[in-house]
């Protein structure tokens, strides 16, 4: 099941530049939570930073609270404690290129020492089921390498292999952005499908996505939160000037 | 206009191909002209004649060689991509990883023959004899740069979204280093070390102090073995026409086995590859 997030004064900063000013805001458990904003507000760096991911860039740096749960990850635990817990799907799709389709899918899991085989068959078979892509490739799940597949498909292998570790939280940074319209709506089915089980925070340029999948939407902008609301509200009658400036195409 | 430009672009391609493809070809056709009619089977089942007699051969030269290469790539390979994974992975801009990348160049760059002596001194000398042990060292030592820097540039080329991926999963990172990043770049790696082997497997200069050479039968790590390289040069400087010829066939059969270890290598490694595997 998924839970609730809950971030205190977020800053974050890459070398000097600081990203992100002053972040608070509650993102509810099992709903999708959409972030919009223009290139470089902040987003990415924001759902980076609930995974611990930010860190990773030796100049990045970062203060504040975020509890997932009853967890406050920058104190109570290791990054690879909470990335297991916080799933990611990336804008490009990523598959390991030298791996085979089951071993994509079983990757998290094999990599932190679990080594039952038939728990692991279920496991792999379930997250391709749920990521709606077990009926592509059921015939070639061990033959086939991630990267042969297309573009849509990498994706959802990318998504079944973070539900394959089983985490409360999914995290999609753009996830369809680099995808035809028909896998795009795919992705956007599958989100629906998904938040019954997981939280899901998505960033997205794509406006109407955000309207198609979100119960709420939050917009970002200059490394600050203007506006976090309920989706209709945003898209039909934001408080803020600026976002709604932002949402009738008037800059961005 | 353009198609003239095209096709000019294609035949230098083309010429350039050839250019680099014929003294290969060259070579091995003048090896196998010279050295073919010196092939029989006492060649890979004879020790060398003693002087004056004719006929023997380089079994234990080609046995001699591949216990010098085998202990070379032991030691070569294991610490040459260990240092390539530091350089690449977790030294990234900091004074040591400088520091062996720099002296990893300059061993590159150090003449085969001071390597010899060098090992000659701190091995041969020590022991007071030569050996088979030092060889492999010297032959060793002379892989590590070759591997290190290849295997630095082939783990830096694997694409930071797919080291993204095994962090975000919640990989440790030294465990996404050698299961992910290693794994990625491994077809290039492999290269890497085929690469130094070949280069090492037709050194002579470091085995002179070292392997010293052997006429008799000897896979002993402690004594002097022999090796193909320095087969071929003990009778190509000898006064003799059928030694000549031996040494002819000598270095035909060094290239063969050179590619035959090389297409093994990569043969092996190549099972198991996936469909659409890139």
């Amino acid at each position: 099941m998924g839970v609730g997030i809950e971030v205190v004064n977020l800053n974050a900063w890459y070398a000097a530049n600081h990203t992100l000013q002053d972040i608070n805001l509650n993102i509810p458990a099992n709903h999708a939570t959409a972030l919009i904003g223009p290139s470089g507000c902040g987003k990415s760096t924001f759902v980076r930073c609930l995974n611990r991911m930010h860190e990773t860039n030796p100049i990045a740096r970062v203060t504040g609270t975020v509890r997932i749960g009853d967890l406050d990850i920058y104190k109570d635990a290791k990054p690879v404690e909470i990335r297991r817990r916080v799933g990611m799907v990336f804008q490009r799709p990523n598959p390991f290129p030298t791996m085979s389709i089951y071993d994509n899918v079983a990757a998290g899991l094999k990599l932190n020492g679990y080594r039952n085989r038939r728990e692991l068959d279920e496991i792999v078979e379930q997250s391709l089921k749920d990521s709606a892509l077990w009926d592509e490739v059921k015939d070639d799940l061990k033959k086939q390498s991630g990267a042969s597949l297309s573009g849509g498909q990498q994706q959802r292998l990318c998504i079944a292999r973070a539900l394959a570790v089983d985490p409360e939280v999914l995290l999609m940074d753009e996830p369809a952005s680099a995808l035809d319209p028909v896998s795009t709506s795919k992705i956007e089915d599958l989100i629906f499908q998904l938040k019954s089980q997981y939280t899901i925070v998505i960033v997205t340029h794509n406006m109407q996505q955000a309207a198609r999948v979100a119960e709420k939407t939050g917009f970002f902008l200059n490394g600050r939160m203007v506006e976090f609301d309920s989706t209709h509200k945003i898209f039909t009658n934001p408080s803020d000037k600026r976002t709604e400036d932002y949402i009738t195409g008037r800059f961005g | 206009m353009r198609t003239a430009t095209d096709g000019l672009a294609t035949g230098l391609a083309v010429l350039s191909t050839v250019l680099v493809v014929a003294p290969l070809v060259a070579i091995f056709v003048y090896l196998i002209y010279k050295g073919a009619s010196s092939l029989s089977l006492a060649f890979f089942t004879q020790v060398p004649k003693p002087e004056g007699e004719t006929g023997g051969g380089m079994a234990n030269a080609i046995v001699g060689s591949a216990v010098l290469l085998g202990l070379a790539s032991l030691i070569g390979v294991p610490v040459g991509i260990s240092g390539g994974i530091f350089l690449a992975e977790f030294g990234r801009g900091t004074k040591l990883a400088n520091a062996v990348r720099f002296t990893a160049d300059v061993l590159n760059g150090v003449p085969s023959i001071v390597m010899g002596i060098a090992v000659y001194s701190l091995i041969v000398y020590q022991q007071k004899h030569f050996s088979a042990f030092s060889g492999g060292v010297a032959l060793g030592i002379m892989m590590i740069p070759t591997v290190t820097r290849t295997t630095e540039e082939m783990l830096l080329m694997v694409p930071h979204a797919v080291r993204e991926a095994a962090l975000a999963l919640g990989v440790p990172n030294w465990r996404s280093v050698l299961s992910i990043t290693v794994k990625t770049a491994s077809p290039g790696i492999i290269t890497g070390c085929m690469l130094a082997f070949a280069r090492v497997a037709g050194e002579t200069a470091p085995l002179i102090f070292t392997a010293l050479g052997n006429s008799n039968w000897s896979v002993n790590l402690n004594e002097p073995i022999a090796a193909l390289p320095l087969q071929i040069y003990t009778y190509a400087i000898s006064p003799y026409d059928d030694l000549h010829r031996l040494a002819w066939a000598g270095a035909l059969v060094l290239i063969v086995l050179i590619v035959a270890a090389v297409s093994l290598v990569r043969y092996v490694t190549s099972r198991g590859v996936l469909k659409g595997a890139s």
